[in-house]
């Protein structure tokens, strides 16, 4: 049988987690990291439990809960959502855990789908918890396994942290078997372990940090990490993750000779980085975003007072911000080795080429709900906003505060509370506001914020490729559940003034909005319709629109609203709609001369 | 020139929602199946929703995902911005296939910025290059379905490929929704023989 698959990283990964006997996997979705739980929840043959939890914090709790009974547990999430998850995650390094647990947090250089590029590994120094770097699909997936077992022999979770490059590639992948392992969860009192009050965590900070020296130990003589001596060079390489791929591409291809060390595990191998510092006196650090193995480096260098030199980051020879690449690594070693890099020359291309930012779909409900939202507040209002598809609406003028998941209501409060004079009113997507929204809320009621609220509720998480969340009424698997109430959710939190309204009846929403406007205090209104790409999946089609070029008068109102199925010929001086209409029939509303109609079947 | 760490290096550029991902799984899982080691990178996320994407797929590579600039033997683009946009990750020798058919960015729609006459992208890319231009759209249209574009462009890269057709045309058939094999396979044979 041929065991070897292509698949994507993060198939990989999910592969890896039944592999290692994961019994509980939570997890909130975040690019690059949200094909696990998808992979997981989509396999009819399960002998595990999953789920889309709310949010990382409460993700990572539930996948604590599952670790201290015993069994495997996996949390996965985004970079950013450790911020979220780490309160949990700084005072289970203390506790610890019984069961093998992995935290998975995907990072993302370069910031292809993110607010920021923070390192996780930080995260690993922060913690004290173990940290795996894969530095290729394969990789990746191998280690899950290896993670379970590190995890259970310290009783300590381990975080895994794969990169785009790792999450969202593809590669061949040699499957390994599925684990005989099996635990019976039995959760056993114990308050000392479990019950972190001041008299035990003072117990166990330093049963935390007298474990470190283990796990060094173990990892030192871990697969992940890989030293070949070069005894003709002076000249080191040490690179880390998915830069130790791209290291040795740019070895191979400048044809140089020097000794290589790939680091996939952290804390870092002391006892190999010592033995390259004895045959070579410069070392060339290359990993991806912060110094975090140069400045371990510079520190065991200092140790054993080596004069070896050490060149990475921060003297500016690799860069700190963005991906690596194989052309960065060909030009840091270039540099070291001071030979000519060879690099090809890049020609500036001379035609200009027309920006393809990513745009709302036709017939988004958040286009309609933003056209609405706008028409009553005026240009002038504040729209602090949030993170989601609708952060595409930047283009509409309806996005100007974007910080964090959840942060538009508290930031549109803060702007109130500072005395501005316009108007405001911020936006917040269904999952957003399941995630850390409706905290924003309840302290916007509480502390008297004359805002308005609302809620794109497009009913699912669309941005991150259309997870269920709990105003769905179904789980990550498509079992059916309670459906959360957003109507009733508000009043809840305090919210007196709550419409709901349905984001293509656009008279009915401009009303809604214009009473929500003069409510004094804070006013909800829960616009509501399904994202059309999850509706069309779902079978549903709406009638097409066109222009009738006799009545088209070409004052682009239509072609403003920004959405890619009107295109304007310049010539003509008129709109078309084309093929990609899906039917929402917002530009027909807009249309003052009453030129967009349905097509007639 | 192209890199001694892989034995072919294709980018595919496009739109998000184009179907960029399927022509390279298809090239991907062939070259899987004829024994070679693949590395692949992906857009996914934010991009897919309109904006440009682009895909790196090495075949016979086990270091990393991304080729180094101009490093690819081929680009093959689905729409003729993208194309020009990616020319920087061809090698000098390396062929670029493409589709004259445009998409309009919604920068475009909305006045912002000027679409450029696709024949003078595809003049601009032959002063440098060796260019297979066609209008793949309508070829996909001509087989059944304007959604086969990409596999009428996996058609016509197939001939450069080290991938037997055969291999790829089976692969065709299993990936595509069962419906539209017919036209598929019609889409794949035409874009192969785009190319003498
Ligand atoms: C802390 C954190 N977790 C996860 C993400 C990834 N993320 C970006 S948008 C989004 C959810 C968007 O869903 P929703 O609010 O329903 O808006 P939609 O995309 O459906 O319009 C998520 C999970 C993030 N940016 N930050
Ligand atoms: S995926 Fe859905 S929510 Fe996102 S932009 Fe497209 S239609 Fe809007
Ligand atoms: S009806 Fe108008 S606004 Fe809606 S998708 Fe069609 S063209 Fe776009």
């Amino acid at each position: 049988m041929n065991t070897r698959e292509y698949m994507l990283g993060n198939v990989a990964i999910a592969r890896g987690i039944v592999e290692g006997g994961g019994r509980v996997i939570s997890g909130y979705p975040g690019t690059p990291s949200s094909e696990i739980v998808d992979t997981l929840s989509k396999m009819k043959e399960r002998d595990f439990y999953v789920e889309w939890s709310v949010n990382e914090k409460v993700a990572m709790e539930v996948a604590t809960g599952a670790a201290m009974t015993g069994v495997r547990s996996v949390v996965t999430m985004k970079h950013v959502g450790l911020n979220v998850a780490a309160d949990p995650l700084m005072t289970l390094s203390y506790m610890g855990v019984k069961g093998g647990m992995v935290v998975i947090v995907a990072d993302d250089p370069g910031c292809h789908s993110s607010q920021n590029e923070q390192d996780t590994r930080k995260y690993s120094e922060f913690s004290l918890m173990p940290c795996l770097d894969p530095s290729t699909p394969q990789e990746a997936k191998d280690m899950i396994p290896y993670a379970f077992e590190l995890s259970e022999k310290f009783e300590l979770p381990v975080i895994f942290r794969p990169t785009t490059r790792i999450s969202h590639g593809k590669a061949d992948i040699e499957l390994g078997e599925i684990t005989e392992h099996r635990v019976q969860a039995k959760f056993e009192k114990d308050t000392s372990r479990w019950v972190m009050v001041p008299s035990n965590a003072v117990v166990r900070h330093p049963h935390l940090l007298s474990i470190q020296d283990g796990i060094r130990e173990e990892l030192e003589i871990s697969p992940w990490n890989e030293l070949t001596i070069k005894e003709d060079s002076k000249i080191g390489v040490i690179a880390a993750g998915i830069a130790s791929v791209y290291a040795k591409e740019a070895i191979e291809n400048l044809g140089v000779s020097a000794s290589y060390l790939k680091i996939g595990a952290y804390p870092v191998p002391e006892g190999l980085i010592k033995k390259m510092y004895e045959q070579v006196d410069t070392v060339l650090v290359i990993e991806e975003l912060e110094p975090i193995v140069e400045d371990r480096c510079k520190i065991i260098a200092k140790d054993m007072e080596s004069s070896v030199k050490i060149i990475g980051k921060t003297d500016g020879t690799v860069p700190r911000v963005g991906e690596l690449n194989v052309d960065h690594c060909v030009k840091a070693l270039a540099d070291v080795f001071e030979i000519e890099s060879g690099l090809p020359e890049i020609k500036e291309i001379e035609m200009e080429l027309p920006p393809r930012p990513p745009a709302m779909c036709a017939g988004c409900s958040h286009r309609a709900t933003y056209y609405a939202m706008k028409k009553v507040f005026g240009k002038n209002a504040v729209f602090p906003s949030d993170i989601g598809c609708y952060t595409l609406g930047i283009q509409n003028g309806t996005v100007d505060t974007t910080l964090c998941m959840g942060a538009s209501i508290p930031v549109a409060s803060g702007i109130y509370h500072s005395g501005e004079k316009q108007p405001i009113c911020c936006s917040i997507g269904d999952s957003t506001f399941f995630h850390t929204g409706m905290n924003g809320l309840l302290n916007a009621v509480y502390n008297k914020a004359n805002i308005t609220v609302a809620i794109l509720d497009n009913r699912i998480t669309a941005m991150t490729g259309h997870q269920p969340n709990p105003g769905m009424g179904l789980t990550s698997t498509g079992e059916v559940t309670k459906e959360i109430n957003l109507e009733q959710l508000c009043h809840g939190l305090g919210a007196e003034f709550v419409e709901v309204v349905d984001s293509f009846d656009v008279k009915a929403t401009i009303e809604a909005f214009k009473r929500a406007k003069d409510y004094e205090g804070t006013s909800v209104i829960i616009s509501k319709q399904p994202c059309i790409i999850y509706a069309r999946r779902t079978g549903v089609r709406l009638t097409p629109f066109k222009v009738d070029h006799d009545k088209c008068v070409g004052c682009r109102m239509c072609v403003n609203l920004g959405c890619p199925a009107i295109e304007f010929d310049k010539e003509t001086k008129k709109s078309t709609i084309n093929t990609t209409c899906t039917g929402c029939g917002l530009c027909a509303e807009v249309c003052k001369f009453d030129a967009i109609k349905e097509v007639q079947k | 020139m192209s890199s001694k760490a892989s034995k072919f290096d294709l980018v595919i550029s496009g739109v998000g929602g184009q179907g960029a991902i399927l022509a390279s799984d298809i090239i991907g899982k062939s070259a899987v199946l004829e024994n070679y080691n693949v590395r692949a990178a992906e857009t996914h996320g934010m991009a897919q929703r309109g904006g440009s994407v682009v895909n790196h797929v090495r075949i016979g590579c086990d270091l990393g995902s991304m080729i180094p600039l101009k490093g690819a033997d081929c680009l093959l683009a689905l729409e003729p911005v993208e194309a020009l946009r990616y020319i920087d990750s061809l090698a000098d020798d390396g062929v670029v296939i493409m589709n004259t058919e445009a998409v309009h960015p919604v920068t475009v729609t909305t006045g912002k910025a000027e679409y450029p006459d696709v024949e003078s992208i595809v003049a601009e890319l032959r002063k440098t290059h060796r260019v297979i231009a066609f209008n793949a759209t309508e070829k996909a249209a001509e087989a059944g379905s304007r959604q086969a574009m990409n596999v009428v462009l996996v058609g016509a890269v197939s001939n450069f490929l080290p991938i037997k057709t055969e291999t790829l045309l089976e692969r065709v058939k299993e990936m595509v929704p069962p419906k539209t094999i017919d036209t598929n396979v019609k889409a794949f044979e035409m874009g192969r023989s785009m190319v003498e």
